[in-house]
């Protein structure tokens, strides 16, 4: 790979539970969630059972620190703030050539549509080059959109192009917002919890759907300090199974996990964060193919009792989440899980689980067949 | 980057490896070339574009070839056309949404119906970008060997707008 390492400089989460990735940390930490029952939200004729945001704060707070706040839509608004936050965090100068802005997100502005079926806004693209252009970044961003697993995709994709040399920095940013367009779809499909979700756990019946942005910045060099977190592995498989419904055997996931083991010792492993997304049938796999990846020991832990599925923005803020627990020496509780409900038995818990190993496994599963995962490690070794 | 087999679809003509297919449209083709694989018909237009182009693209390619490809594609419109369909579903008067219906409404799902009609289980990935921007794909395919080694890669444009307006400009590349 040229040698070149990748380290991450900064972060932010914006979600139910808090501004900011120290704050989210924390929520998650003492057991918190915003996961409850909403009734007549949306417009939507059922209630259901997920995390949303609040809309008016999230409104005052980018009026407040966003230029003409005015011109982005909610979507676009969350991942300003998030973005801007992280930027200021690292002094990073985004208007800079060698910075470049990475979206991940499944469905953007499609809240949109209820406007107009004509509503130019809903294209991704748009989206993206408005948030860059904010920033005063002129390269042309690149949107991810790869079902659930494009938060995890799209840091792949900023990898990538820092590895190949033509950029220094990349701004990885995943955001999605509730609507009546998404929250009916996934009560379409009868996959929507109306409790909160229960991942791994034999009484799950669904998952839940959140609302939340995040933004890690990557930087092609070397880490400063032991405390830097570096990139070190990645994979992306298709089960080329079913569009809607995972592999039975778990094929894609164990061979994104087969592939990180390549760089990887599973001793070094502190955890894999899995999907976890309390569905019968993605937990079920997960449980097949971490199995068999041989790493039936290694703790495992889900996050999605906390957030719900927060699509586009899952695989950016569970990786947050991920490197904050092992910077604290912790393996999070998967909140709702209390037995096994899976062919194979996970090493789950829902306590919070002491840690002194420094690297970690997240994967993702999505429509599509698609399955993703990532490892970073954290301290200066090459 | 080397390519293997290109092709273009759009509402005029089909081209493949330089030579003009007379056939009209999508339907056609998929009559003339394909005609077994019924699944074809419960896809959106997107996927039913991005599948005939991989079709003709991939014949003669083995399983064992197949099976550590990577696919990946880039549209401006994303899965828009379908979208509006699934909102026309959802309004308050007419509210009967379809999860058969919804599950197209992620433009990745074109890489899916691909990858399960050939049995590639290598690297899916579905990218929107602004426009049909030659040189940012073609870095973004490149970039694609830095973190992974796929036998080849499917790649290109699919966009659908609508049944006037649609380009699949798709190849098969390797290293």
């Amino acid at each position: 790979m040229g040698g070149i390492m990748i380290t991450k400089i900064a972060d932010n989460i914006i979600s139910p539970l808090g501004y900011d990735s120290n704050a989210n940390f924390k929520a998650v930490l003492s057991g918190e969630t915003m996961l409850c029952k909403h009734v007549d939200s949306f417009g939507l004729p059922v209630p259901f059972c997920g995390s949303l945001l609040n809309r008016d704060e999230i409104i005052s707070l980018a009026n407040a620190e966003i230029a003409c706040a005015e011109n982005y839509t909610f979507f676009e608004k969350l991942c300003i703030l998030s973005a801007q936050n992280a930027i200021t965090d690292c002094n990073l100068s985004p208007r800079e050539s060698n910075v470049i802005f990475i979206i991940s997100t499944t469905k953007g502005n499609v809240d949109c549509l209820e406007n107009s079926l004509e509503d130019t806004r809903c294209i991704l693209a748009s989206s993206a080059n408005k948030i860059a252009r904010y920033f005063g970044n002129n390269n042309t961003p690149i949107v991810v959109s790869n079902a659930c697993i494009s938060g995890v995709c799209a840091q792949i994709a900023a990898i990538r192009e820092l590895l190949s040399g033509r950029y220094r920095y990349a701004v990885v940013i995943g955001c999605d917002v509730l609507s009546k367009f998404i929250i009916s779809g996934f009560q379409s499909f009868k996959a929507l919890s109306p409790e909160c979700c229960q991942p791994y756990d034999k009484n799950r019946v669904g998952l839940n759907l959140g609302e939340a942005a995040g933004t890690i910045i990557l930087k092609a060099g070397k880490p400063s300090n032991e405390e830097d977190w570096q990139y070190v592995s990645s994979s992306i498989h298709n089960d080329a199974n079913h569009i809607s419904g995972p592999s039975r055997t778990g094929e894609g996931s164990y061979r994104v996990l087969a592939d990180i083991l390549k760089d990887v010792d599973a001793n070094e492993i502190s955890f894999i964060n899995a999907h976890g997304t309390a569905t019968a049938y993605n937990d079920e796999m997960e449980s097949i193919a971490i199995h068999r990846a041989g790493l039936d020991d290694v703790c495992v832990n889900g996050l999605k009792g906390y957030y719900g599925h927060t699509l586009g923005a899952a695989g950016i803020i569970e990786t947050i989440l991920s490197m904050k627990a092992i910077d604290n020496g912790v393996v999070l509780a998967t909140r709702g899980f209390e037995s096994t409900g899976t062919s194979y038995t996970l090493n789950i818990s829902n306590q919070v689980r002491e840690t002194s190993k420094t690297a970690f496994i997240k994967i993702l599963s999505g429509f599509g067949g698609s399955n993703a995962g990532i490892s970073y490690r954290k301290g200066g070794k090459a | 980057m080397k390519t293997i087999a290109e092709i273009s679809i759009t509402p005029n003509r089909t081209i493949l490896n330089g030579d003009t297919i007379s056939t009209a449209n999508i339907a056609g083709l998929y009559r003339e070339f394909v005609g077994d694989y019924p699944k074809f018909f419960k896809m959106d237009s997107l996927c039913k574009l991005g599948f005939i182009g991989s079709e003709l693209l991939l014949k003669g390619i083995n399983a064992e070839e197949k099976e550590n490809a990577a696919i990946i594609l880039f549209n401006r419109n994303g899965s828009l056309i379908t979208d509006r369909n699934y909102q026309k579903t959802i309004t308050d008067d007419n509210y009967f949404p379809s999860p058969a219906l919804f599950v197209y409404t992620l433009a990745n799902i074109v890489t899916g119906e691909i990858a399960i009609r050939n049995k590639i289980y290598g690297e899916s990935s579905f990218y929107v970008l602004n426009n049909q921007d030659m040189d940012l794909m073609n870095d973004i395919i490149n970039n694609t060997y830095l973190t992974s080694s796929p036998t080849f890669i499917l790649t290109g444009w699919v966009d659908f707008d609508d049944e006037h307006n649609y380009e699949a400009k798709l190849k098969l590349v390797t290293k």
